[in-house]
């Protein structure tokens, strides 16, 4: 074989190390995030989850109003941890509207008499559908919306106290 | 009780309190055709070759076809309804791919982020055409 | 008691391996006799030592000590002893006592058995293993102790995961980990031969019954987890390419390259290079597979512990023997002079594009593995699975196939087509009639095609080399390549109709109802709850009748286990000579039907049956080879007892 080509496997090596010893400072991030991002909102209406909530369809969220659409479950635990920041977010003026995947009503209702209901506007989500067209790939996740439907922003994960102030910039910009 | 104790029953506890909630999601009945095949076998069986292909988004490196999540079986549902529906496998890929990028699709595309997939076997194919004719040309 | 005993034994054999690397490292310089002989006996108590920590690890699990912290996270009282011993293994800080473990003992027999290295070489060779061993052992107490003790003993063990309670889990690690590290032996040798300046025939006999044992098993391990996943996991695949099973397919492809390559070199002196690079390259590859595994930057199905740290520290040692076989190799093997030659049809022409074909498929598997890896570094995810693989891979698979069917007929450094062109027409002629008929009888895709075909070819050529010659006479080494690429054969056989011709039916089905699949009818009699040790489960009667014939019972069930809490399904299969029947019962669909998964799936068996015998081929070869050995001993004593007897 030829001289530099017995460096080959350990310049490949290298590479290796290099990629990998970077990677291993990352924090492991599972996270897929929505491609949907700048893209408007799919057309859906969705019956209501709870029974003192309205339902919710693409037009409410076409209002001129930027607002969050927060997707979540009453099986979700990190939901349970982020429901007193969207209250916070709510008594700061933030409209929240919800989609609840694959919920009864009963669960719904629960959910929320036990941990406090920010939504203005609830839908029931029973096949994923509307959580697939979003590109949102699980729960809780929370989306700021534009008046006029288009998708800015994409929160994965539950929300923290740290979260508030940048949702609230990021609905300012939306505006 | 002991620091390690009573973090082992703390863990055992939220181990119980998981699961019960975890189990909900199976609360509402799957999709309609997450466990249901097509009438037409054709169909059928364009609609499973497509789910082959595409990833389980809540699982660790499994197809939808494979997975027993309730969100593999939506997305089954989609893929499902769609071909029923006539619309071809490629446009139900490029769907999914719009909204949640390459990774939901296990069919290697051509683009600036996986060029290198399919050069380095090109790669491959002339290195190791070079070294075949290099040490087989008749020598003795 | 018990875990200070393993932990004070670790300590022992690690403290061993440093001495067993210094004395061998310095044993190199002229006058260090007392040093030299202190290695071999090093490297043997070491190993013992090692195995006895191993034990007082089974020890501790078997009597379920839950003062000890690995077994309060990995077991439980309730558990069936077979899998309170085999969980001893199924954590990462057991798994690693395990790969310590197979690695001193390797140390052991090399320095025990081999006898055909010159000195100089044989003692490189285990400082070279010590050296390797030194950093895990350092691995193991610094970061992984598994006999740390909890400050209170726990009231109860956590559990295994369910899905690894099973009689699967006994033999899958165990054997994988005997191939894994076994390759150690390899790179051991290959560092060794490059740092004595000894690559020769010699060198490349000695090495190869080392490599055919390891390859044997690492064959074994991946059969029989391919099997394992298959009817554990529920969804009838056997391979997916994920990141973890690759990381077991890239040694095994290395080690093959080897095999084939040593072969080369101790029968005609040629690709002196080639083999060496090859001896690090198996090795490095079962490292590299430990630290994907263990590091947490691969998303996998059977990921280990996530633990960045415990990633650094392995990078680290990659980085130190990887880095530093290949800085050797890149200094010293240009130095190696290249034995031989030969020209295009000859039986070292088909061993070389055999190896160029294996490599350029390790390189493909590595870079699709990886990949996803290298991109998450610029933020961008992507998915690489068997829509890659597959047909990519298959680029280099058909040749090496086609050549593989037809290389055992050639002679050694030159021969011609027309000498073998008889066992060429039948092997081509077999072929290309398989492909009419199934092309015309069947509509499947290229690939599935590709394969049965070449399995028909593969399957026949690996007994053309019979031809003319007597039975009786064939040497057992050749009767081992034979069975083992007929093995081959056969597994493609069942990979090939496994895709091609399985059907599916998803039914929801009432008590009494039936279903159909492929020749099969399918009546769900009863479904009723059911127990076992640590759980209790749905269970299906079906009573399955192929094609008319008299019903046999399967029993799919759907379990429950509380520690840890975790549904699985356990599928139910019926296995008849042409396939397997694949049932799996899941949730009630409403209105009292049952949700009932059912599979077809001709010939999917051959996979399987087709690792054994490729494994069994090793087998004769092992033996063949180290009978061949013996008696080229036993010759060679009597000639030097004669010539003794002449001079004296």
């Amino acid at each position: 074989m030829k001289r530099w080509t017995l460096w080959v496997p350990l310049a490949l090596f290298a590479l290796f190390i290099g990629v990998a010893a970077y990677q291993l400072t990352q924090p492991k991030n599972d996270f897929i995030v929505s491609a949907m991002i700048g893209q408007p909102l799919p057309e859906f209406d969705l019956r209501a989850a709870s029974l003192d909530r309205p339902a919710l369809k693409t037009g409410d969220l076409r209002d001129g109003k930027p607002r969050l659409l927060n997707v979540f479950a009453s099986w979700c635990i990190p939901c349970v941890a982020e429901a007193p920041h969207l209250e916070t977010l709510r008594r700061q003026g933030v409209d929240i509207v919800a989609i609840a995947i694959r919920d009864r009503p009963q669960d719904v209702a629960r959910f929320l008499a036990n941990y406090g209901n920010p939504y203005s506007r609830i839908g029931a989500d029973d096949l994923s559908e509307v959580q697939l067209a979003i590109g949102s790939s699980g729960v809780p996740e929370t989306f700021v919306v534009d008046g006029q439907g288009i998708i800015r922003y994409q929160h994965i994960g539950d929300i923290r106290a740290s979260d508030v102030p940048l949702l609230m910039q990021k609905l300012a910009e939306a505006q | 009780m002991s620091v390690s104790r009573s973090l082992l029953v703390a863990l055992s506890a939220l181990l119980a309190v998981v699961s019960i909630p975890v189990a909900a999601q199976y609360s509402l009945p799957p999709a309609p055709y997450a466990y249901n095949q097509l009438a037409d076998p054709d169909q059928e069986a364009v609609a499973q070759d497509l789910m082959e292909t595409l990833r389980c988004l809540k699982c660790q490196s499994q197809s939808i076809a494979d997975s027993d999540a309730p969100m593999a079986g939506d997305m089954r549902h989609q893929v499902r309804t769609r071909i029923e529906m006539g619309e071809e496998p490629e446009a139900i890929r490029a769907w999914l791919v719009a909204r949640y990028g390459d990774y939901v699709s296990y069919a290697p595309t051509v683009s600036e982020t996986t060029w290198p997939l399919f050069a380095v076997p090109l790669l491959l194919i002339l290195l190791a055409a070079i070294i075949l004719w290099r040490r087989l040309r008749a020598r003795t | 008691m018990i875990a200070e005993l393993g932990l004070a034994a670790l300590w022992l054999a690690a403290a061993l391996a440093v001495l067993q690397l210094v004395a061998g490292a310095l044993s190199q310089r002229e006058g260090a006799e007392e040093l030299a002989a202190l290695v071999r006996p090093a490297a043997i108590v070491q190993g013992f030592i090692a195995a006895f920590a191993f034990l007082m690890l089974l020890v501790l699990f078997a009597q379920t000590d839950l003062s000890v912290k690995l077994v309060a996270m990995n077991s439980h009282s309730d558990k069936p002893m077979i899998f309170k011993l085999s969980g001893a293994f199924g954590n990462h800080e057991g798994s690693m006592l395990l790969w310590i473990t197979v690695m001193a003992l390797a140390g052991s027999l090399i320095a025990a058995v081999e006898r055909r290295l010159p000195e100089k070489t044989m003692l490189a060779t285990l400082a070279a293993q010590a050296f390797v061993g030194v950093g895990f052992y350092a691995f193991l107490l610094l970061s992984s102790n598994p006999f740390e003790r909890l400050p209170e003993p726990a009231l109860e063990g956590m559990g295994l995961n369910p899905l690894l309670q099973d009689i699967g889990l006994v033999f899958h690690p165990p054997t994988l980990y005997i191939g894994y590290v076994g390759l150690s032996v390899a790179f051991s040798f290959a560092v060794g031969a490059l740092l004595t300046r000894q690559v020769t025939p010699d060198f490349a006999r000695a090495m190869r019954p080392w490599v055919l044992g390891a390859w044997i098993f690492l064959t074994l391990g991946i059969t029989a987890g391919s099997y394992w996943a298959y009817y554990e996991l529920g969804w009838g695949g056997w391979w997916f390419w994920d990141p973890v099973e690759n990381a077991s397919l890239m040694p095994w492809l290395a080690a093959t390259a080897l095999l084939h390559s040593a072969s080369v070199l101790a029968s005609r002196d040629a690709l002196r290079t080639w083999t060496i690079m090859l001896g690090v390259v198996a090795f490095s590859m079962s490292m590299v597979g430990t630290f994907l595994v263990r590091s947490g930057i691969l998303t996998s199905v059977h990921a280990f512990a996530v633990d960045p740290e415990r990633g650094t520290f392995i990078l680290g040692l990659l980085v130190i023997y990887i880095g530093g076989a290949l800085l050797l190799f890149g200094l010293r093997a240009g130095t190696v002079s290249e034995g031989t030659r030969f020209s295009v049809t000859s039986r070292e022409g088909a061993l070389v594009f055999n190896n160029v074909m294996l490599t350029a498929l390790l390189g493909i598997v590595l870079l699709g593995t990886l990949y996803p890896l290298f991109t998450e570094a610029f933020d961008v995810r992507v998915s690489v699975g068997p829509p890659y693989f597959n047909p990519v891979g298959a680029i280099f698979v058909v040749p090496m196939l086609m050549v593989m069917a037809v290389g055992p007929l050639l002679r050694w450094r030159k021969d011609s087509i027309s000498r073998i062109r008889l066992p060429l027409l039948i092997i081509g002629g077999a072929t290309l009639a398989a492909l009419v008929l199934i092309s015309l009888l069947t509509s499947i895709a290229i690939l599935p095609l590709l394969g049965l075909v070449l399995a028909v070819g593969l399957g026949i050529g690996s007994f053309m080399p019979i031809r003319g010659r007597k039975l009786r006479l064939l040497p057992i080494a050749t009767w081992g390549m034979m069975v083992a690429h007929f093995g081959i054969a056969v597994a493609l056989f069942g990979m090939a109709s496994e895709s091609a011709f399985s059907e599916e039916t998803l039914a929801a089905v009432a008590i009494g109802g039936s279903a159909e699949v492929g020749p099969w009818n399918i009546v769900l009699t009863e479904v009723s709850p059911t127990a076992g040790p640590n759980w209790t489960a749905l269970e299906g009667r079906l009573l399955a009748s192929y094609d008319g014939a008299a019903a046999i019972e399967v029993n799919p069930q759907s379990r429950n286990f509380w520690a840890p809490p975790q549904e699985t399904t356990e599928s139910a299969l019926a296995t008849r000579w042409n396939g397997q029947l694949y049932a799996v019962v899941g949730r009630e669909a409403g209105d009292g039907r049952w949700q009932l998964r059912l599979w077809w799936k001709p010939f999917v068996t051959f996979i399987w049956y087709g690792g054994i015998l490729v494994a069994l081929g090793g087998v004769l070869a092992l033996i063949g080879r180290v009978m061949a050995d013996l008696k080229r001993r036993a010759i060679k004593s009597r000639g030097a007892i004669r010539r003794a007897e002449t001079a004296a």
